[in-house]
Order: C-alpha cells, then sequence, then structure tokens
C-alpha cells in the first residue's frame, strides 16, 4: 500500500504515570489506504476511541509515529486536513444550520461568499436544503448529526474522522445515515476512518474492518470486507454479508475468552 | 393577546384582592396610618407627590444604572482576564468568592468619604462594587464551563485561542451573563438606596423615603416605595427583554413555533 492516507507505526498510548499508568494502546500498527473506508471495532475500553484521537492529533502517542499523507499528525492537523464527527452532533446552539457548517470555514478565514456557497452545498449533500435558516435544537437527533456530517466535510477534509457518529440514534435513523454516509464517501472520495461497536454497520461500511482486542488495545487483524460496491438494503440479506459478520465476531470473542483479560494482567 | 390577558388573569385577580383586603382590614381593625396606611392613601399621596417622586425616582435610577455599568464593565475585563490566564484563575478567584461574603454595604461611609457624599459616584461605587462579584463569577462560569468536545473540534479545525473564545467561550457565556445582569439590577437598586440612607443629596428616593418617615408622612414613604419596586422591576423587564433580543436562541428565549 504505497498510497496509504494513514500510516501508524508501533504506536503505543499510556495514560497516567507510576502506579496508575494504564497501557490504552500497544505496539499498533495500520496503514489506511487513500479513499478507503475503516472501521476500529473492539470491546468497551480496547482503545478504538483513543486511535482515532491520535490520528486526528487530539492525543499524542508515547511511542511510535503517525503520518497522514506523509506528515506528521500535528502537522496534518494545522494544514486541515481532518474532519471530525463526534458521536455527539456538538453544534452551537447560537448559530444556525448554515452558521454551524460555515464555522470550519470561518476559523480558516475563507471569504463570506465562498462560505455562504460551500456551507449550502454540504447541506445539499447531507440532504439538509431548506433547513439553513433553521437552528440546531429545532432538529431531530439523525438531522442534527447530518449537519456535523456537512460541518466536518466543509473544508474538504482529506480524512474524515467519525466516532461512533450513529450511536446515540435508534436503529431505523442509524441504517437510513449509514446508507448516506456511503453515498457521501462515493460523491467526495474522502477517506473515512469509523469508531463503532456496532459489528453488522462495521462490516455494512466498511472496506477494511480493524479488530481490536481489549486493554491494551492491539489490532487483532484488518479484516477486508470485499462485499460489491455500491453497498445498499441488499448487501444486508447477503449470504456474505453474514458470513463476515460472524468472522469479525470470532475474531472479537476469540480475543476476550481465548486469553486472559489483559487488563486484569496489567492490573495484577 | 387574549390569550395573554387570560394568562395573566389569576396574578391581577390576587393583586386587587390583597390590596381590597389590606384596605378592608386597616378600617376594620382600626390601624394607625404611621403604622400602616391603607393602599387609597398611598394612592393619594402618589397622585400628589406625583412630579417630586418621579425626580426623585428618575435620580436613584441614575445612580444604579450607573453603578450597575461601572461595576458590570469592570467584571467582564477581569472574568476575561482569569478565563484567558489559567494561573490568574488560581490567584485570584479564592480572594473573589472571599470577598463575596463581605457585607458590601457597610462601605457606603467609606464611599461618601472617598467620592464626595454630594456626588451621585460614591452610591454608584457601592452599587458598582455590589454587582461586580455576581457579574464576575457568572461570567468567569459561562467562559469555562464549555463542552470539552466543542473545544476539541475547534481543535481539530487548528483554530486560534482567540477564534476559540470569540466562537465558543464569549457565545457559551452570554447566557449566564444575562442571568447575573438580571439579579444585579434588583441588586444595583437595593444599594443606591440603602448607600443612600448614608446622606448625600436630599432629591433621591432613599432621603425622600427618610425624610417623609421622619416626619410621620407615612402615605408618602410608602408611595415612595412603589415607586422604588415599580423602578426595579421595570429595570429587571427591560434586561429580560435585550436578552430576548440578544440570545433568542437560548432555552430561556425559545419560541415554541419551531417544527
Amino acid at each position: 500500500m504505497t498510497d496509504s492516507v494513514v500510516r501508524v507505526r508501533g504506536v503505543d498510548k499510556v495514560f497516567g504515570a507510576g502506579t496508575e499508568k494504564t497501557a490504552a494502546l500497544e505496539k499498533i500498527d495500520l496503514e489506511i489506504p487513500k479513499g478507503a473506508f475503516v472501521s476500529l471495532i473492539g470491546p468497551s475500553g480496547c482503545g478504538k476511541s483513543t486511535l482515532l484521537r491520535l490520528i486526528g492529533d487530539l492525543t499524542q502517542p508515547s511511542a511510535g509515529t503517525i503520518e497522514v499523507n506523509g506528515k506528521t499528525a500535528h502537522r496534518a492537523r494545522l494544514d486541515r486536513d481532518y474532519g471530525m464527527v463526534f458521536q455527539a452532533p456538538v453544534l452551537f446552539d447560537w448559530r444556525t444550520v448554515q452558521g454551524n457548517v460555515e464555522l470550519p470555514l470561518e476559523v480558516s478565514s475563507k471569504d463570506g461568499t465562498v462560505r455562504a456557497d460551500r456551507a449550502r452545498a454540504m447541506l445539499a449533500l447531507v440532504e439538509l436544503t431548506g433547513f439553513e435558516k433553521r437552528y440546531p435544537w429545532q432538529l431531530s437527533g439523525g438531522m442534527q448529526q447530518r449537519v456535523a456530517i456537512a460541518r466536518a466535510l466543509s473544508f474538504e477534509p482529506a480524512i474524515l474522522l467519525m466516532d461512533e457518529p450513529f450511536g446515540a440514534l435508534d436503529e431505523m435513523t442509524r441504517e437510513r445515515l449509514n446508507l448516506e454516509l456511503l453515498r457521501i464517501w462515493k460523491q467526495t472520495g474522502t477517506t473515512i476512518v469509523f469508531v463503532t461497536h456496532s459489528i453488522p454497520e462495521a462490516v455494512f461500511l466498511s472496506t477494511h474492518v480493524a479488530v481490536m482486542s481489549a486493554r491494551p488495545g492491539r489490532i487483532v487483524e484488518v479484516i477486508p470486507v470485499d462485499l460489491p460496491q455500491p453497498r445498499n438494503d441488499l448487501t444486508r440479506e447477503d449470504e456474505r454479508y453474514f458470513g463476515f459478520i460472524t468472522r469479525v465476531r470470532e475474531r472479537l470473542r476469540g480475543h476476550q475468552i481465548g486469553k486472559p483479560g489483559a487488563a486484569e494482567v496489567a492490573a495484577s | 393577546m387574549r390569550k395573554r390577558l387570560g394568562h395573566y388573569l389569576p396574578a391581577v385577580a390576587v393583586f386587587v384582592g390583597v390590596l381590597g383586603l389590606w384596605e378592608l382590614a386597616v378600617k376594620a381593625l382600626g390601624i394607625q396610618q404611621f403604622l400602616l396606611p391603607p393602599p387609597s392613601s398611598i394612592a393619594a399621596a402618589f397622585v400628589e407627590h406625583f412630579d417630586e417622586l418621579m425626580t426623585v425616582g428618575r435620580n436613584t435610577l441614575t445612580e444604579a444604572v450607573g453603578g450597575l455599568v461601572i461595576g458590570g464593565v469592570a467584571a467582564l475585563v477581569v472574568a476575561f482576564a482569569i478565563a484567558r490566564w489559567a494561573t490568574a484563575s488560581r490567584a485570584l478567584l479564592p480572594f473573589a468568592i472571599a470577598a463575596n461574603s463581605v457585607p458590601i454595604i457597610a462601605f457606603a461611609p467609606i464611599m461618601n468619604n472617598w467620592f464626595g457624599i454630594l456626588n451621585p459616584l460614591s452610591k454608584m461605587m457601592v452599587v458598582a462594587v455590589l454587582v461586580f462579584f455576581p457579574i464576575m463569577i457568572n461570567t468567569l462560569r459561562g467562559l469555562t464551563l464549555v463542552d470539552q468536545a466543542s473545544l476539541e473540534l475547534m481543535r481539530s479545525y487548528a483554530a486560534s485561542e482567540l477564534a476559540v473564545f470569540a466562537k465558543v467561550r464569549v457565545p457559551n457565556a452570554l447566557p449566564y451573563i444575562f442571568t447575573a445582569l438580571k439579579v444585579s439590577a434588583t441588586l444595583s437598586l437595593i444599594g443606591a438606596i440603602v448607600a443612600e440612607y448614608f446622606g448625600g443629596s436630599r432629591s433621591v428616593l432613599g432621603q425622600f423615603i427618610i425624610t417623609e418617615a421622619a416626619f410621620f408622612r407615612f402615605a408618602n414613604a410608602w408611595a415612595a416605595i412603589v415607586v422604588a419596586s415599580a423602578v426595579s422591576i421595570a429595570f429587571f423587564l427591560i434586561i429580560l427583554a435585550i436578552e430576548r433580543v440578544a440570545i433568542p436562541w437560548h432555552s430561556s428565549a425559545r419560541t415554541t413555533d419551531s417544527s
């Protein structure tokens, strides 16, 4: 994979110091090819969010290197290569939908008309045209999360980092937004790193599923999911789709039961 | 509009009822004027001294507003400085909280001494010191109690500290500032009138009440108290109206015709 957008090499992440030390991530190696849709999945506390935050330079590794677009993660953040979407939409109540989507463009000092046009285009992409003048609290949870996605895409980031973006939504909204996200991914060609604890969601969305083990978090296996593209509601009925779900589940289970809990070892 | 009238009807009924009972009780029990004048006497006094009451009311309001502006501006400056420099917060905050417990009104004679007993500034300074802490603490809370995810979001945009301040911290603080201003509106009138009791210009509410009470003209004193209350409520409502216009997005001001 010469075309890697993200290169994580030998990364450890330790929280705390002295006897309070906890190893959150250990010897993480991960290559994310350009245009890929990579899901990080694992039991809670396995450090999948931490890994995402490391890639996004929201926290720093204790060891190892992270390269993004051939630069350090820090440089990439300063170059505004990231679009972030969290589990909560994190919209500002005092800004309209349009104003929220324009925020990153304002911060990067884009011209006013460029901002407005770009924000409108992004809102069209997430199918929220006509809601520009609404306030976030006037929208449903699913619509708020779509605004958050439009905002993350507004300055055409090289990578979209999503931390359980649909975790707080009901199943039906979640499935609809999964389809929309795939459409947006195809349309923009952006690379996506996606944290989730839902196995079906990970399989349905991803080109690669990185299965992680519990603390200290390690990448057990990166499973390429070669289900046909574009994926749609029929994908969810495909026999191979269930095959991948079973495979991911087994890899997850294998690492929880097969070995003594790594966290317990660390604690004793 | 009709709906709103219906909404306020119970409150109006209680108001009228209480006044009626008061009037009846004073007459029936033969309570003397200097203990509690009936509402009718107070109303008569209000009409008779209307011009003077308006003058003293305006002068006191000027002191209250002036003090609120001085204290408010100082509080905002200090809160912004503390929010910006974390070490300033650790150094100053304990003193700010301790000073908040000081009965500030006790400083009124000192202020008279510093700024001149006849100078309205001496009353304004009492008000300013009185409103400083609630506004400062609330503003500081609003500037610092920011959702962690909002800050990470701004960080992912490589936003400057100035941008974080202007686009996240300040808007986040506005509802806190307005809450403090509403409390301070009432506080500022209390401060001004009590400061006036310690001497100064005769043409103010505090001195009017003292003088009329000294001459056993209690209906006049009561009329002045009614004016003081009306001014205080009006001041509060003006700030409430500004709040509605300034932060329409805040939950306290949200209209229900959203969806």
